[in-house]
């Protein structure tokens, strides 16, 4: 038998999975390698990408904000001006193209915030696939409103009552689906996590955010970012703006994980700052346990970055310090989330404010060097209802 | 069965032993701590005594996506209980002070890198340990990983599945040690009515692939699904039914239900 194929980042990634998933993976991995070579595959997710996503997203000069941090030079990477709200539709797409591809004709995915899964409902929509979304109780309860969209485009969700009721429990239990029906589905998976191939092939699918930022960038500026910040929960829409400016050692990359209550709290999603190094979701990264190896918990007031792990390619460009990793707490991030609806007239959704938190933080030190790219992931309206029961409608402001 | 060989040598003799004496391995699963730690030690007494010939042991996890409603519950509650990965190998130690049925441990790669592999390896062995199956460690999936357990006297049990290509189902029967666990359905583990209607078909592709000893589990439920597939293959594993059984009537009823299994097992016309 010839080896494997198998994604490694550093000593990070693999292929960690039931037997009965293997083969599955080796298609995967071998459509992606023909559709990759193939220049009508391309031309049909790029001429989707532009005429039904709506790309390329503006790359938007935010003077009040900057004006905020002492005069720094910002861009909002607009993602959540994406058809859908928010990045993840550059992955659904690209995978649901794959999935005709292979002849499978059902498809499944996990959510926590319910943007991936809205993404995987109106790309099977738009193809007249069976889609059947997984998402946390928990999270059911905290984005009702992407729960009736996904049910208005067509999809079953279905409530994962087990565990921490989050996304890490929607993946094991889609992960079940998939080993159930492998045959017949495609699973969509909605970040970098997951076993090789997944990582890099939904990081080459979200790269298309950072080729557009270099170009529009290069056009106003005629130069690249001093820094870019993403948020990172599996770490989709980071690596996604990452991936064209690792090569580039001026610009820094700094990814924003969710502290939750605090790091000293344990009551946060975390991974690379307080994980180690574990075995979660088929592929060896950063992992939230405790000493015997059981997965904790996490926390955060977003739904999205409410996770355990965080994709391999994340833990390798920390351990080779190519990029940095922050974190910022729960109140930062909602003090941000109306931060920036009132200086810009632009409601991120809780998961980008934390990327935005940490510039309000920290902006002022590239005042001089500018400019810096925020990759505003998703568009805030899913989190209005949860931001008002929170702090009440009057304490927005 | 010589007193230095290793323990993969130790489990495929004893296949070897059973096929001679047209005898099937009934091989019941049991998760470790369930339902409470304090039960484990009688359990697994009473399950070998009952008829078992290789019991599955089953190390509790967090996350166990390759486990059903069944043995996910029984997870959480032995985990909720403060069952771990060191505390199983005490249980399995103290267990083989009094009996010689083999033991396979069934386990999540994360406890085992929690704990250490060496550390690992050495401590399943001299707990008594016969053989680990790690449901997340495909062949050829961490090169370095593999070789660790396969160097280890432990057998490394492999899985098939009814998905695994002929190509790969040769590079499995290779490197297999012990014997070797086919899936009997696309699907993770529970209890189901029936069998796929080409088990026996599938079973017998196998064999022209190799002559190692061939256990079937996942779905098997009744005593009449076990002596079905007691026809085609070396062993029968059975887990979420049991679990099932234990909860319906306890340690007493887990015993009668491996005892029923082993009859029905024992009357195929070999």
């Amino acid at each position: 038998m010839t080896e494997a194929v198998i994604d490694w980042f550093g000593r990070f990634g693999g292929r960690y999975v039931p037997e009965t998933l293997v083969a599955a993976l080796e298609e995967l991995d071998a459509a992606y390698e023909a559709a990759r070579g193939d220049a009508a595959f391309w031309g049909e997710l790029n001429g989707l990408l532009r005429d039904y996503v709506g790309r390329p997203t503006p790359l938007y000069l935010a003077q009040r904000l900057g004006d905020a941090v002492g005069g720094t030079r910002v861009y909002l990477k607009r993602e959540d001006l994406n058809h859908t709200g928010a990045h993840k539709i550059n992955n659904t797409l690209g995978q649901v193209l794959l999935a005709r591809r292979m002849g499978k004709r059902r498809i499944i995915a996990e959510t926590g915030a319910g943007q991936h899964g809205v993404a995987t409902a109106t790309v099977c929509a738009l193809f007249g696939l069976e889609c059947v979304i997984y998402m946390g109780a928990e999270d059911v309860r905290r984005q009702a409103l992407n729960v009736y969209r996904m049910e208005l485009l067509g999809a079953e969700v279905r409530t994962v009552a087990a565990g921490t009721r989050t996304l890490k429990d929607a993946t094991n239990e889609a992960m079940r689906d998939w080993v159930t029906n492998v045959e017949s589905t495609h699973y969509i998976i909605g970040s970098v996590v997951g076993p090789s191939p997944y990582p890099r092939l939904v990081r080459d699918f979200q790269a298309v955010i950072g080729r557009e930022t270099r170009a529009q960038l290069h056009e106003r500026e005629g130069r690249l970012p001093a820094a870019v910040i993403a948020c990172v929960g599996g770490g989709s829409n980071a690596l996604g703006i990452f991936h064209d400016f690792i090569p580039e050692p001026s610009v820094e990359l700094i990814g924003v994980e969710a502290a939750g209550e605090g790091l000293d709290s344990g009551r946060h999603a975390a991974s690379l700052a307080a994980g180690r190094p574990g075995v979660l979701h088929g592929s060896l990264s950063y992992v939230l346990q405790d000493d015997a190896g059981q997965i904790a918990p996490a926390h955060s007031v977003s739904a999205g970055l409410d996770y355990p792990g965080v994709g391999p390619e994340h833990a390798h460009l920390k351990e080779t310090g190519r990029a940095t990793y922050t974190s910022v707490t729960d109140e930062e991030a909602l003090a941000a989330f109306g931060s920036l609806a009132r200086l810009e007239g632009v409601i991120p959704a809780l998961e980008s404010a934390h990327a935005v938190a940490h510039f309000l933080r920290d902006g002022r030190r590239w005042s001089r060097i500018g400019p810096v790219v925020i990759c505003l992931s998703g568009r805030g309206d899913k989190d209005v209802a949860q931001v008002a029961e929170r702090t009440g409608p009057t304490r927005l402001l | 069965m010589g007193t230095t060989s290793s323990e993969a040598d130790r489990l495929a003799a004893r296949f070897a032993a059973w096929r001679a004496a047209g005898r099937r391995a009934l091989i019941p699963y049991l998760t470790a701590g369930y339902p409470d730690p304090q039960e484990t030690p009688e359990l697994l007494l009473r399950l070998a005594d009952a008829g078992a010939d290789v019991l599955e042991l089953g190390v509790p996890f967090s996350d166990p996506l390759a486990d059903g409603a069944t043995i996910q519950h029984a997870s959480e509650r032995a985990l909720q209980r403060g069952a771990t990965l060191a505390w199983t190998l005490d249980a399995l130690a103290d267990f083989r002070r009094s009996r010689e049925t083999a033991v396979v441990l069934f386990t999540y790669l994360n406890p085992v890198l929690a704990y250490g592999v060496e550390r690992f390896l050495r401590a399943a062995s001299a707990a008594g340990a016969d053989g680990v199956l790690l449901t997340d460690l495909p062949v050829g999936s961490d090169r370095e990983l593999e070789a660790a357990f396969e160097r280890a006297p432990l057998a490394l049990v492999r899985l098939l599945a009814p998905t695994t290509p002929p190509a790969r189902v040769r590079e499995i029967a290779r490197r297999a040690q012990g014997f070797l666990y086919y899936i009997s359905r696309t699907g993770v583990t529970g209890a189901r009515t029936e069998l796929r209607a080409r088990l026996a078909d599938e079973v017998a592709a196998l064999r022209r692939f190799t002559r190692v000893p061939i256990a079937v589990g996942f779905g098997i439920s009744t005593a009449a699904q076990a002596a079905e597939v007691a026809r085609v293959a070396d062993g029968v594993v059975v887990g979420s039914a049991l679990i099932d059984a234990l909860d319906r009537g306890g340690p007493v009823g887990a015993e009668k239900f491996v005892a029923s299994l082993r009859d029905a097992v024992d009357a195929v016309d070999q």
